[in-house]
């Protein structure tokens, strides 16, 4: 992890809502084209640094950073940093599924649109390759022209992925994107993920245990506020170093 | 009598009252309407909704009233929206929430509550005598957009709320702006919910006398209005002009004025409910 230069980093970041600290001193370093499953307890901070990455906290009033997010070596919180520029390299995911009140079309090809591009066969081509990425193509071929609200949620899931990959990011962020799906709708996410990893630096926030186990290479275990332990999965499940650790994955707290 | 049999009757004795107290509106509504068709449905006709005001009632008509009004109603709209839509947009997306911004919020929906004939007051005073611009079209269309104004922003505001934060979430995600995404997103989305808001609003703007006599419409005027600078009345002016008439005719004129108002105002509605069952059937969150 040492030579290669990571592709995401966190140096000494501290994270406030106003007066309350949120993360504390957290130092992380990812590794290109791998899964890192963030860990933790309900409200210990990883959704809060998960979206330090894209900046999505700058919409929250009186929350601040200190320290540095680095993207490819570039600190991302600098102030010749353009938050379109970041989003467009750092696409993400959310809980909820939540596309767009429009057809399937319009939000896959939302991103680019927003760019200024009007090129139609660029656009339906990057529509067609993204949906096939997301593993959605062959079920919704014949309707792009219909609501995306209309799909299932975990097709309405993987249309949202789709959609964030249409901008081709290289980090996709994704905040527990299956908690809110049934189990079969899940497991084609987990599959993805898989085939996904193979192109773009995935961090993923997730509250079930078994998940981080099946889809990550990294995990990081955030217990209030701070970053107590990362290490390689497997490692972190046979024989986590920290007993707080060892209490929240056996399932004695949290 | 047990416990749960004093509340059986208790729950049915509010039913009941429940009902009386629905017909008692529905039921002076209805004589209302009945006694006013009945009274004026016989004198409306061409001629009646052709011809200019005049001293003998079998020969007056509304043609200027209601030109007066649909001119009050166009300019008013063309003021109040955008300002109003624009003010709701950026308080509800833009605006950091601090004592400043509670402040205004608070006065906003004061001000919505503030009685018409203040309003027509404002006007008289900043439109009519500083800005020097006379009992004119303007001048009243200016004095409604204010007094609707307040009531634009609260509805556009209430509609982009009701947008969900996930929607601006995705948009922001993929690199949008908060334009970009107001616009893409937010707009198309609550935009419904706006126009019932503001046409409900302008509704009850055709109905206001008080601030536009205030302002200094006339009663009588002898022509239609060709430009936003000229001289003016409304329906519910004439109306209001023609029953302090004693003359019985008058009174008559009066209901199918009347008539000719409610269907303006219940053609307003009509078109605020389709849009609201529109948007409706459009979007599930």
């Amino acid at each position: 992890m040492t030579k290669k230069q990571s592709k995401l980093e966190a140096i000494n970041l501290d994270a406030y809502y106003g007066d309350f600290q949120a993360l504390k001193n957290i130092n992380i370093a990812m590794e290109e084209k791998a899964v890192t499953a963030f860990i933790g307890p309900s409200g210990c901070g990883k959704s809060t640094f998960l979206r330090t990455f894209n900046r999505m906290n700058d919409y929250i009033d009186g929350f601040r950073t200190e320290g540095q997010i680095l993207l490819d070596g570039r600190d991302i919180y600098a102030d010749d940093v353009r938050v379109d520029e970041l989003r467009k390299e750092v696409g993400m995911v959310f809980q909820k599924p939540n596309p767009f009140p429009k057809t399937i079309y319009e939000n896959v090809v939302y991103g680019l649109k927003i760019q200024g591009i009007k090129d139609k066969k660029l656009l339906q081509e990057t529509c067609e390759k993204s949906l096939q990425q997301a593993a959605l193509w062959n079920e919704v071929k014949d309707k792009l022209d219909k609501s995306a609200l209309a799909l299932s949620g975990g097709q309405q899931q993987r249309l949202c992925i789709a959609r964030a990959l249409a901008i081709q990011p290289s980090v996709i962020l994704m905040d527990e994107p299956a908690s809110a799906l049934d189990p079969i709708s899940t497991a084609k996410i987990e599959d993805l993920i898989h085939e996904l990893k193979k192109d773009y630096t995935i961090v993923i926030v997730t509250h079930n245990m078994q998940q981080a186990g099946r889809v990550s290479d990294h995990t990081a275990f955030f217990y209030m506020g701070e970053l107590v332990e990362h290490a390689k999965t497997k490692t972190m499940f046979t024989s986590p170093k920290d007993t707080r650790t060892q209490n929240y994955i056996t399932g004695r707290f949290g | 009598m047990t416990n749960s049999e004093k509340n059986r009757l208790k729950d049915k004795a509010f039913q009941v009252f429940g009902i009386f107290c629905t017909f008692i509106g529905l039921v002076v509504l209805a004589i209302f309407l009945i006694d006013i068709i009945i009274e004026g449905v016989g004198r409306i006709d061409w001629d009646f909704l052709t011809s200019l005001p005049s001293r003998r009632a079998g020969r007056a008509g509304i043609l200027t009233a209601w030109a007066g009004t649909i001119w009050i109603l166009v300019l008013s709209a063309l003021i109040a929206f955008p300002l109003g839509i624009a003010a709701g947009i950026y308080l509800e997306e833009y605006a950091k929430k601090t004592k400043l911004s509670n402040f205004l919020e608070i006065n906003i929906a004061n001000l919505a509550g503030v009685p018409s004939i203040i309003y027509g007051l404002l006007g008289l005073e900043l439109f009519v005598r500083m800005m020097n611009l006379g009992g004119i079209l303007l001048a009243g269309a200016l004095t409604l957009s204010l007094l609707i104004l307040p009531i634009v922003i609260v509805t556009t505001r209430e509609a982009i709320k009701a947008v969900p934060r996930t929607i601006r979430d995705g948009s922001f995600a993929l690199g949008a702006s908060k334009w970009q995404t107001v616009w893409n997103q937010v707009l198309p989305a609550s935009i419904g919910g706006i126009l019932t808001g503001v046409i409900l609003a302008l509704s009850r703007a055709v109905g206001e006398a008080a601030p536009l006599i205030v302002i200094g419409a006339l009663a009588y005027v002898p022509f239609v209005p060709s430009s936003p600078m000229d001289e003016f009345t409304v329906l519910p002016i004439q109306i209001f002009n023609w029953t302090s008439r004693p003359q019985a005719a008058f009174l008559t004129n009066a209901a199918a004025a009347i008539i000719i108002l409610l269907l303006i105002t219940f053609l307003l509605n009509g078109i605020a409910v389709y849009l609201r069952h529109r948007q409706q059937k459009k979007i599930k969150w």
